[in-house]
């Protein structure tokens, strides 16, 4: 019985936690992108400076008629927003954000694997929502999303397999109780790697060819209306948020602060997660989004021998200090 | 030198975080009222007082759009045996501000100075024909209008206060000649007290030789 309460607990706090931080990511961005470009953003949402501009926001979308496109694959078009947002809420299970076991929905062993092959899983929604769409933009969006996802996968994986062998072990909660603070020069060009190639698989600016509007219209999700787009929209912030949360736990050091990480461990990864959201925001405001080929060419040029030559590096330095 | 490659980036991303640290530009305007530059043209006042029904405002309007009526009215002689004048009284004065397109040549032209901008815009209506602000509108106008804003530093002062300051030098300095002329008197009398008649008389007659 008491296992039960625990499960479900974790479950209710996981999902609270799901569908708070997106939110205050997606206010942050109204926010930050506002002042970035000299505007206020929202000021009269929820009274104080707008802060219920996103409850509203879903608020309208829940009041919209959802519509099916008439020659588009039903069942899969459906579907398709689900399995655009429900990976996410599973990597979030799986990230700890404290040293103790209760921090931490499920400890997973393969915590590196289970992470990056459900993360793979939320770009086939985009794939699935092109294709049933029975619309030539959604169709030319969905096959962007899929030439970014094979071009972008694979460098996230190569650094994530460096921190692996660094820590050598691939669970999560493994790979922060190995950290040392010279991990993190030692692991910088990963770093950087893999956030941007998470970026890319988000299809956030200046990756987001696949939605690109001025284009394609909404790419994968021209079709979509209300609630199910909604989704879509909430599955990208949510995206963030377990991107920004793997960042600080494979490469920053997740609970590890220079003082005070005696149990408020969670504090500091809270924090650094919110800056490195701060900085997919940053990124959004200041840079116009890539061309496809120069997307290709980011991803197989540069991204993928940084990646190599890291994961070179952290054999040597491994083998070195043994 | 060629630049280092990604300070490119790095400027574009020092760009946007000075201006988020910058005040923003927006004007929140419901809520807070915009400042206004002086000589504003928000709507015309009109100073009914000062009309004489010349019509010149609505002869010069471009679009047309003020509207004037007026009878003549006779007025009794003031003195005994004067003749009676007649007099032009305002019946109606109106503005079409749905055709004003906010020149401002009435404004430049009324001789009398009866008409004058003043900063308010708040006048928006739902019907069309509330835009046509007759006579007691157009007075209410009057009281916001802004006391005229200062001169520029350096700039030329006012045709009438150039004219009254130069009557008023003008007078002053005959007053002190005048005072300097009475001293010099005073002076030679006290000086010859034998003969004070003799230059007295000669002054007298200078002018008529």
């Amino acid at each position: 019985m008491n296992d039960v309460l625990d499960v479900a607990l974790r479950l209710v706090v996981v999902f609270a936690v799901f569908m708070v931080l997106p939110l205050v990511v997606g206010q942050t961005e109204h926010k930050v992108m506002a002042h970035m470009q000299g505007r206020l953003g929202p000021m009269y949402a929820g009274g104080f400076h707008g802060w219920a501009q996103l409850v509203a926001d879903g608020v309208k979308f829940a009041q919209k008629e959802d519509i099916v496109p008439a020659d588009a694959d039903r069942r899969i078009f459906q579907l398709a927003p689900a399995v655009a947002l429900l990976p996410y809420l599973l990597v979030l299970v799986a990230i700890p954000i404290g040293p103790s076991e209760s921090a931490v929905g499920q400890v997973i062993d393969a915590g590196i694997f289970f992470v990056l092959a459900v993360m793979g899983v939320g770009v086939l929604g985009s794939l699935m929502a092109g294709w049933a769409s029975a619309n030539k933009f959604s169709l030319l969006g969905g096959l962007r999303t899929a030439a970014q996802l094979l071009a972008y996968e694979l460098p996230m994986l190569l650094t994530a397999a460096s921190v692996a062998m660094a820590a050598g072990t691939v669970s999560l909660p493994g790979i922060l109780n190995a950290f040392e603070w010279w991990w993190l020069p030692w692991q910088i060009v990963g770093a950087i790697v893999f956030f941007v190639a998470g970026l890319a698989e988000l299809q956030r600016p200046p990756f987001d060819m696949p939605v690109a509007d001025s284009e394609i219209i909404f790419g994968a999700y021209t079709e979509y209306t209300g609630l199910r787009f909604a989704l879509f929209l909430l599955a990208e912030y949510a995206g963030i948020v377990v991107l920004c949360g793997l960042t600080t736990v494979l490469f920053l050091g997740g609970w590890h602060g220079p003082w005070g990480a005696d149990g408020l461990g969670w504090v500091w990864t809270l924090l650094k997660t919110a800056i490195l959201a701060f900085g997919v925001i940053w990124l959004r405001v200041t840079y116009p989004r890539l061309r496809e080929d120069q997307l290709q060419k980011l991803a197989w040029t540069v991204l993928i021998p940084l990646a190599l030559a890291q994961i070179a590096l952290t054999g040597i330095v491994k083998v070195a200090i043994q | 030198m060629p630049p280092i490659p990604g300070s490119g980036l790095a400027k574009g991303l020092a760009v946007t975080l000075r201006t988020m640290t910058k005040k923003t530009v927006t004007a929140q305007y419901p809520d807070a009222q915009p400042e206004l530059p002086p000589r504003t043209r928000g709507v015309i006042g009109l100073f009914e007082e000062n009309c004489t029904v010349c019509m010149l405002c609505a002869r010069e309007c471009p679009d047309w759009c003020i509207y004037i009526d007026s009878h003549k009215e006779t007025v009794p002689a003031a003195v005994e045996g004067g003749r009676e004048r007649s007099r032009n009284v305002l019946d109606r004065f109106a503005i079409d501000f749905s055709l004003c397109m906010y020149c401002g040549i009435c404004i430049e032209v009324c001789p009398f100075d009866a008409l004058f901008w003043s900063p308010e815009f708040e006048y928006a209506e739902t019907d069309i024909h509330e835009l046509t602000h007759e006579r007691d509108k157009l007075r209410e106008w009057m009281w916001t209008v802004p006391e005229p804003p200062a001169l520029d530093p350096g700039a030329e002062e006012p045709k009438e206060v150039a004219a009254a300051r130069k009557a008023a030098e003008k007078l002053a300095a005959a007053q002190e000649q005048a005072a300097q002329e009475q001293a010099a008197q005073r002076q030679a009398a006290e000086q010859t007290p034998a003969a004070p008649e003799q230059p007295a008389r000669q002054e007298d007659e200078g002018p008529a030789e």
